[in-house]
């Protein structure tokens, strides 16, 4: 019979415990790699190593990395976007359901367009007065292969 | 007292739980991570003579996996992979192939693991003699063929060639497997099917490239093709030693494989109805792809039909070779920004329109039987109604050609619509002529 005062003692190493192995757990899985820019960060979980490898090949490797199109160019809505997308990919890749081809959901695509925009707007911007209102065209729809090389 | 117990008690529970839980996403990573060096167990032999696949599985277990999935069958909107009776499904074929071992059995083929099975299974096999020929593409026979040609892999497939079939057939035990398109030893693809090799060769002679050698001057790329290419191909046996024989030498395209055919005088067989000279086609896949907007955008066979796919880190092609209309995620939205439902329905219309146009040239091409047989009672002699037969022979092929392919019409739809409505217009004028020699006749 653990008598009264062994709880909080094993309490206090469960948590040292787990404190433990999850800072390993985060070292390991380079946790730390995604607060940085580094486009290898990305192919951390190796499922974006064809997405890696194609922006290498791509016009913009010399200009602009993953975060400069696809995450938002502001700090704190930066941090949420990775953070909605961080949580996203790992839960899909740990338990591994997920439809191929990796299709990019809207909310991201619209960060893509800002960020296309947010360079190009000096180029672009008679263009996209002439759209009007409705924006529909988007930039990637024929520039395709700007960010991640030409398709096969 | 007791409350603060239960709470730590709870606690202890908690933590434990996230304990277990992240240690599972420890050993998660862990396995993820090894799956991403690729790296592969050599833990069977593997050499030139290694036939049986599962010997392969040992060292490539999900490539294995795949193969293994090819015994599956299912059907699509056109074919697929179930071994249902297209002469039931057309009755027209029946009169098509009229006194051909075609007329007496013409199934869909199943996959890969079937191919040596559906071989012993047909009726033209069992009804009629074959040669061992049929052993160059249904069967894994490149050993039996070096073993025949005491090392020699030419002299051994022209000696098992010529042999009957049922003999031939003692001499190999497996379909189409792992060692008919890899190199044992390095893995990459490589052909060694002889009719292709000299197929190939014939062929980029014909476009200037003298002395073609796949396995050292094809492209990666050309090779996820070739390897298909080996099988899926037109061919024939040649002379009285059934050596199968690609008729490429004049170019890929159907006239040009007509003019090879009418150089060297062949014919498969004399029809049954009409008495003409006709060819059968086989199946010309890899011909009519290299006619298509795939074949031209550099999309090899295996973009398609063997696409990549991941298993958990590893990227792996995907060998159940199937008809992609099974698989459109993988098959098409890779490059083609759609939806699945879209993709499958822009296929199924390119399909539907060629079925509907092969079942117009298979009408027009029973039209002219029909007034040949007429003609023929009406007394018109066999010399003059040979105008009406060379005809035929034209129409027929083309109708035959796209009918034998595999893709209704999809791998070059517009190369199709045309064979197939130069097949019509050969067939309508054969069908005239026919008809102005009766009409002549009756005259007299």
């Amino acid at each position: 019979m653990i008598g009264h005062s062994g709880l909080p003692l094993i309490l206090t190493l469960a948590i040292g415990l787990l404190l433990g192995l999850g800072t390993y757990t985060f070292q390991f899985a380079k946790g730390l790699a995604y607060f940085s820019n580094d486009p290898a960060a990305c192919a951390n979980c190796h499922i974006m190593n064809d997405h890696l490898a194609s922006w290498q090949k791509s016009s913009h490797h010399g200009e602009a990395t993953c975060n400069d199109c696809h995450a938002p160019a502001a700090a704190l809505p930066k941090l949420i976007n990775k953070a909605d997308n961080g949580w996203n990919h790992s839960l899909k890749f740990t338990l591994q359901n997920f439809a191929e081809p990796i299709r990019i959901r809207q909310i991201n695509f619209e960060v893509v367009e800002a960020n296309c925009v947010r360079c190009h707007l000096d180029l672009t911007h008679e263009l996209r007065a002439s759209l009007g209102a409705r924006q529909e065209t988007r930039c990637t729809k024929c520039h395709s292969g700007v960010g991640h090389g030409p398709r096969r | 007292m007791k409350n603060s117990r239960i709470l730590y008690i709870t606690l202890i529970a908690g933590v434990a739980v996230a304990t277990f839980i992240v240690t599972g996403l420890l050993m998660n990573i862990t396995e993820r991570k090894q799956e991403a060096q690729q790296t592969y167990l050599p833990l069977a032999h593997i050499h030139e003579d290694t036939v049986d696949p599962a010997e392969w599985g040992k060292n490539f277990p999900r490539q294995y996996d795949g193969y293994m999935r090819t015994v599956d069958t299912q059907r699509t909107k056109f074919g697929g992979s179930e071994a249902f009776q297209r002469l039931d499904e057309d009755p027209r074929l029946r009169r098509i192939f009229a006194g051909y071992a075609f007329a007496l059995d013409f199934r869909e083929d199943r996959g890969h693991y079937y191919s040596l099975k559906d071989q012993d299974e047909t009726e033209r096999t069992k009804k009629r003699n074959q040669p061992g020929s049929c052993l160059h593409c249904h069967a894994s026979v490149i050993p039996a063929y070096r073993k025949a040609g005491g090392g020699d892999i030419m002299k051994g497939f022209e000696e098992i060639c010529q042999k009957p079939f049922s003999e031939a057939r003692k001499l190999v035990t497996h379909p189409v497997v792992c060692l008919d398109c890899h190199n044992p030893k390095t893995m990459a693809l490589e052909v060694n099917r002889p009719g292709f090799i000299n197929g190939i060769k014939a062929f980029k002679k014909s476009q200037g490239i003298g002395n073609y050698d796949p396995n050292t001057m094809a492209t990666r790329q050309e090779m996820r093709s070739y390897v298909c290419g080996q099988c899926h191909v037109e061919y024939y046996f040649a002379g009285e030693k059934k050596l199968v024989t690609y008729p490429w030498s004049k170019g890929l395209k159907v006239e040009e494989i007509e003019a090879y055919y009418d150089e060297v005088g062949f014919s498969d067989w004399k029809h049954a109805e009409t008495g003409a000279g006709v060819l059968k086609a086989q199946h010309p896949e890899f011909e009519l792809w290299s006619q298509g907007i795939h074949a031209r955008s550099g999309v090899a066979c295996a973009d398609c039909h063997m696409p990549y796919k991941r298993e958990g880190a590893m990227k792996v092609s995907d060998h159940h070779v199937r008809s992609p209309m099974l698989n459109v995620e993988r098959a098409c939205l890779v490059c083609h920004p759609f939806s699945a439902e879209e993709m499958k329905t822009r296929v199924e219309i390119i399909q539907q329109r060629n079925a509907r146009l092969l079942i117009q040239a298979e009408d027009a091409l029973l039209a002219l039987y029909d007034e040949v047989k007429a003609a023929q009672s009406a007394g018109v002699a066999d010399g003059p109604l040979d105008s009406a037969r060379k005809l035929q022979r034209k129409a027929q092929f083309r109708v035959d050609f796209v009918n034998a392919e595999n893709s209704t019409g999809f791998h070059a739809p517009q190369e199709a619509a045309r064979i197939l409505g130069e097949a019509i217009d050969y067939a309508r004028q054969g069908q005239l002529a026919a008809a102005r020699l009766a009409a002549r006749n009756s005259k007299k």
